[in-house]
C-alpha cells in the first residue's frame, strides 16, 4: 500500500497552530508592538547584544527555530489547502509552492541560526 | 460521449457566506506564515551584521510594521478562537467521570490556557530581559 505523505504535513500544521494559539498573540505583541515603540522602558530587550546572546544560546535557537519553521508550516498548510480548494492550480504545483515555501525558510533560518554560531 | 452534469457555482463562493467564515479562519495562516518571515529576515539579518540588525529594529519600528503587526495580533487572536472552537471536533470524545464533556467547555478551557500562556510568557520577557 502505498502511504500518504499527508499526515507529516498535518503534524507540522497542528503543533504550528498550537504554538501559535498558546504563545503567538504575546510573540506579536512583544516583537511587534510593545519593543518597537519602547512601552515600559522595553527597547533594550531586543537590541542587537541581546539579540545576539539569545541566538547564540542554544536553547534560543531552539525557540528561533521552532517559532519560525513552525508558524511557516502552519501557514503554508492552510494556504494550501485554501488554494486547492479554489482551484487555482494543479495540485502538485500548488503543493509545491507553499510546502516548498514552508521548506525553504526552514533551510533559511537554520542557515542563518548556524551563521551567528555558538 | 459522456457530458457530466456540472453544477455552475461562482467563483467567489470563498468570499460569501457561509464559506467566508472558513476563508476568514484559513487567511490566519497568511498572516501566522508572514509573521514568521519577518522574525526571519530579523533572524537573517543577525546573521549578516548589526548595522542590518538594527535598520530590522528600525523597520520594526516604521508605521508600516505597526499596522502590521496590528493586522497580525488580530489574525493570532481570531486563530486562537478558531483552534480551539474546532478543537473538539477534532478530537476523540472526552469523558471524564462517565460523561461527555461538552464542546463548549474544552473550547473555553483551551482559550483560558491559551491566554494564561500568552500573559505568562509577556510578563516573563519583559521583567527578566529588562
Amino acid at each position: 500500500m502505498k502511504r500518504s505523505v499527508a499526515p507529516i504535513f498535518w503534524l507540522m500544521f497542528g503543533a504550528g497552530g498550537m504554538l501559535a494559539a498558546l504563545v503567538g498573540p504575546a510573540l506579536v505583541i512583544m516583537t511587534g508592538l510593545i519593543v518597537p515603540t519602547g512601552v515600559g522602558n522595553s527597547t533594550t530587550i531586543m537590541d542587537y547584544a541581546h539579540a545576539i546572546a539569545f541566538a547564540q544560546h542554544p536553547f534560543g535557537k531552539l525557540v528561533l527555530l521552532a517559532v519560525i519553521s513552525l508558524f511557516a508550516w502552519h501557514g503554508a498548510e492552510r494556504i494550501y489547502l485554501t488554494l486547492k480548494d479554489m482551484h487555482l492550480g494543479p495540485k502538485f504545483t500548488l503543493a509545491w509552492l507553499s510546502y516548498g515555501s514552508a521548506g525553504a525558510v526552514t533551510l533559511a533560518t537554520t542557515a542563518a541560526l548556524l551563521a551567528i554560531g555558538f | 460521449m459522456r457530458r457530466p452534469y456540472l453544477r455552475p457555482i461562482d467563483s467567489l463562493w470563498w468570499a460569501k457566506p457561509p464559506y467566508l467564515a472558513y476563508t476568514l479562519r484559513e487567511a490566519t495562516g497568511i498572516a501566522i506564515g508572514a509573521y514568521a518571515l519577518v522574525l526571519l529576515a530579523g533572524v537573517i539579518c543577525l546573521a549578516v551584521s548589526e548595522n542590518a540588525y538594527d535598520a530590522w529594529l528600525r523597520f520594526l519600528a516604521s508605521r508600516w510594521s505597526l499596522a502590521l503587526h496590528a493586522i497580525f495580533l488580530v489574525a493570532m487572536l481570531f486563530h486562537v478562537w478558531t483552534w480551539f472552537a474546532i478543537m473538539p471536533k477534532t478530537m476523540p470524545r472526552l469523558v471524564i467521570g462517565g460523561r461527555y464533556v461538552e464542546p463548549r467547555l474544552i473550547t473555553a478551557t483551551g482559550v483560558a490556557i491559551a491566554a494564561l500562556a500568552s500573559l505568562v510568557l509577556l510578563v516573563i520577557a519583559l521583567r527578566i530581559l529588562q
